[in-house]
């Protein structure tokens, strides 16, 4: 069963964890392979990532651009800080949406975890109130109005989350 | 809904231990003061961001006035939370299946 946590930690961290039934070196890979990245980081049903820039290298670039046939699009841009194999990515990263968010420092770690892996990826938000706001975006003009804004940060979240 | 209010409002450690303290249930201002090592009035002035968050609520018992946690404003985090995790769980689920894939093929050429 591979279950994912998230939770908040002190002011301005967010802590996802998530076991995957791979190795470390295949979770890397799939972290940082540009041609695997845009076959998992794409949020909700119907994005797709027709730009994919990923390079793995410390001060390398990164840039993700997404697509909807009926939501427009949005990207993120960000630049690798530090790359250990397999098991540690450092990296910042922002959206444009279309203006840019406040840089989100992520540090994403894999660990051996059976025959598997554990990641963990912590999430660090200039101040509180930003990740306040990166949190409660989405639910200002209600649920049904904020399941659309969430696609949208999911690009935010998720390809910070997820993408690296 | 005060969503960006209630996250404000954790943000804070104090805060969130108050509401630590108000999920074993009900408390005045005076009994809160007290393990927190706090005055009376700085006690009040976290109730009160917590409260316009919508996170707790008072009750009027004659001269008491208890707070406690207000489960509607509660929700909204737990929801916002279980929504963002949804997103995140769709993401992994997908990889799940891309790593399988990585995995048979790693194997085929072996």
């Amino acid at each position: 069963m591979n279950k994912l946590t998230l939770k908040t930690e002190g002011d301005t961290h967010v802590i996802v964890t998530r076991h995957f039934d791979a190795p470390p070196e295949a979770v890397f890979r799939a972290h940082t392979d540009p041609k695997i990245v845009q076959q998992w980081v794409l949020g909700p049903e119907g994005w797709t990532m027709p730009v994919c820039i990923n390079e793995a290298k410390p001060g390398g670039k990164i840039r993700y651009e997404w697509k909807h046939p009926k939501q427009g699009g949005f990207h993120l841009t960000g630049e690798y800080i530090e790359l250990v194999p397999y098991s540690k990515i450092v990296h910042v990263e922002r959206m444009f949406l279309p203006d840019p968010t406040p840089d989100n420092h992520v540090e994403t770690r894999f660990e051996p975890d059976g025959a598997g892996t554990k990641m963990t990826m912590r999430m660090t938000l200039p101040d509180a109130k930003t990740r306040a706001a990166m949190l409660a975006t989405g639910m200002e003009k209600g649920m049904e109005a904020s399941y659309v804004r969430l696609e949208s940060m999911i690009g935010n979240l998720m390809p910070s989350a997820a993408s690296h | 809904m005060p969503l960006d209010a209630s996250f404000a409002a954790l943000a804070d450690p104090t805060r969130r231990a108050i509401l630590a303290r108000l999920a074993l249930g009900e408390a005045t201002v005076m009994e809160l003061a007290k393990p927190f090592e706090m005055t009376e009035p700085a006690i009040s002035q976290h109730l009160k961001v917590l409260e316009e968050a919508g996170l707790i609520v008072q009750r009027v018992d004659g001269a008491r006035r208890p707070r406690r946690l207000a489960k509607p404003g509660l929700d909204q985090v737990d929801q916002w939370l279980a929504m963002l995790r949804k997103a995140l769980e769709k993401n992994y689920d997908r990889l799940d299946g891309v790593l399988a894939a990585m995995q048979s093929e790693h194997k085929k050429k072996r």
